[in-house]
């Protein structure tokens, strides 16, 4: 729990009593409770990482912050720039829109892309999208995929044909080319070797120095280890099936 | 900043005949709004009655005007509406002969438009008309052709740039890319993205196809038998859809 005196301004993320449950109509009107009453709070500057066994529900809970799954139960607030508080769980299609744009990153497990736009368009986007020129984000995209080792002959191609490391590398990159205050990582060290493991590490460590609020998930233990101040085992949220 | 559209309890029968009831929504600037459903779901009626192209049986459709505010399109005048249908708002059909005129020039056609906002200097709507056509990737060399001598393809693009040289704020787009093969589809909808993206346009697009729906909207209106079952941000309804039908149209979707 944090201090209210000490974090109350940096805090940037509350969950509370977030529950989902999943209901297949066409499968027998099957239900699949995922987590119920799942409460935090994420401070600018820390990365929390997720943790608990495959299905347990941590990849679930960060779409649902994202916007990306719907929250029936609970309220999931982001802090905006004018200090106040958005339920995104309520939020009209709009508001998620222009907080993904400028204020909510994610970076998901696999990338998915539009088939014909060349890589360093993916990576350039969410910082146009965010207001900056087209050379600025460019430039920025380029600077990334250097530091990811994406030889630069593949730039103008689209990703569709790269490796499961290359697009891996091109999802990571655009998930760091704006500077959110918050950001949702899912596995970003899954797929890569040891050298742009330790580039996806640093450029986490960076974006937790400049203040962003950062949410994880990590197979990987070193990774996890070397990079997140707290964890949260998703498991204390389980719900009964 | 208001809505730019704001629909109420639209309703539509053909006698007995539900074509789409009691529908409600708000577009906002910027936003595509995808309607998916499919034949026989309401969605085209829904779009064509939202166009002003088909009276509504109930219900409104308020358009936020440039000067006078909110006004019902139903209430304007003929000439009023079909001005507004000329100039904010634009309509792409699916089959592109629909939205062009065959009989003149690829460049008349995308001219025509300015002429009719009161544009005269033939020099300058040529070179607006040939600016379009290198924007929609008509070949540029083909503005004195007749779109009968164009591929169903370009057809389709040379009726998007006629629609969009007059500046639209709303666009209308009925099954944009239906009919074209595949890798022509796939041309036109990222050309479709990129304009929609820098123009700033807001787009209701209508089509029973959920990759279109997802490539070019940010919000998804699904409709069955004429009612709308689901609504929200596009990968939610996609990613973690609540109603059966929803769900059902999710799981039938093909993946190569």
């Amino acid at each position: 729990m944090s201090e209210p005196q000490k974090d109350a301004g940096r805090e940037m993320l509350r969950l509370n009593g977030v529950t989902k449950t999943f209901t297949l109509h066409n499968q027998g009107e099957r239900t699949i409770p995922v987590v119920t009453g799942v409460n935090l709070t994420l401070n600018a500057g820390e990365c929390m990482a997720l943790m608990g066994s495959s299905g347990s529900g941590k990849s679930t809970l960060i779409r649902m912050i994202y916007g990306n799954y719907g929250c029936a139960a609970g309220e999931i607030l982001i802090r905006e720039e004018d200090r106040n508080w958005t339920d995104l769980a309520q939020a009209d299609p709009r508001d998620v829109i222009r907080l993904r744009r400028h204020r909510l990153g994610y970076v998901s497990q696999f990338l998915r892309v539009i088939p014909r736009v060349p890589a360093i368009d993916v990576v350039s986007e969410p910082m146009r999208l965010a207001g900056a020129t087209d050379r600025e984000s460019r430039n920025r995209a380029a600077e990334l995929l250097s530091r990811l080792n994406l030889p630069e002959g593949l730039w103008d191609l689209s990703p569709t044909t790269f490796s499961g490391g290359e697009q891996q590398r091109v999802n990571i990159a655009r998930g760091f080319v704006h500077p959110y205050p918050v950001l949702l990582l899912d596995e970003p060290t899954a797929s890569l070797d040891k050298v742009n493991r330790q580039v996806v590490l640093d450029l986490i460590v960076e974006a937790r120095n400049r203040g962003a609020a950062i949410l994880g998930i990590f197979h990987d233990h070193e990774a996890r280890e070397a990079v997140c101040n707290r964890f949260l085992d998703v498991e204390e949220f389980k719900a009964a099936a | 900043m208001s809505a730019l559209l704001r629909v109420e309890d639209l309703t539509k029968s053909y006698g007995r005949q539900r074509g789409c009831t009691d529908v409600s929504f708000e577009l906002w600037p910027g936003e595509v709004l995808a309607i998916v459903g499919e034949s026989g779901s309401g969605k085209t009626t829904l779009l064509n009655c939202c166009a002003g192209r088909l009276e509504p049986t109930g219900g409104k459709v308020l358009y936020e005007t440039r000067h006078k505010g909110l006004i019902d399109i139903h209430d304007m005048s003929e000439p009023e509406r079909r001005f507004l249908m000329r100039t904010d708002w634009a309509f792409v059909h699916q089959n592109p002969r629909d939205g062009l005129r065959m009989n003149v020039s690829a460049g008349a056609n995308v001219g025509e438009r300015l002429m009719a906002v009161g544009a005269r200097n033939y020099g300058n709507i040529r070179e607006a008309a040939l600016d379009w056509l290198s924007r929609t990737e008509v070949d540029p060399d083909r503005i004195d052709d007749l779109p009968t001598t164009f591929s169903g393809g370009m057809q389709q693009r040379l009726q998007i740039a006629r629609n969009l040289v007059s500046g639209p704020r709303l666009v209308f787009m009925d099954e944009p890319t239906g009919g074209l093969d595949v890798s022509v589809q796939a041309r036109l909808l990222d050309m479709l993205r990129d304009l929609v993206d820098r123009l700033g346009l807001s787009a209701v697009v209508v089509t029973h196809d959920l990759a279109v729906a997802r490539m070019l909207s940010t919000r998804l209106m699904v409709m069955q038998q004429g009612r709308v079952v689901e609504t929200g941000l596009t990968d939610r309804v996609l990613d973690d859809p609540q109603h059966a039908y929803t769900q059902l149209l999710v799981s039938s979707v093909l993946q190569p």
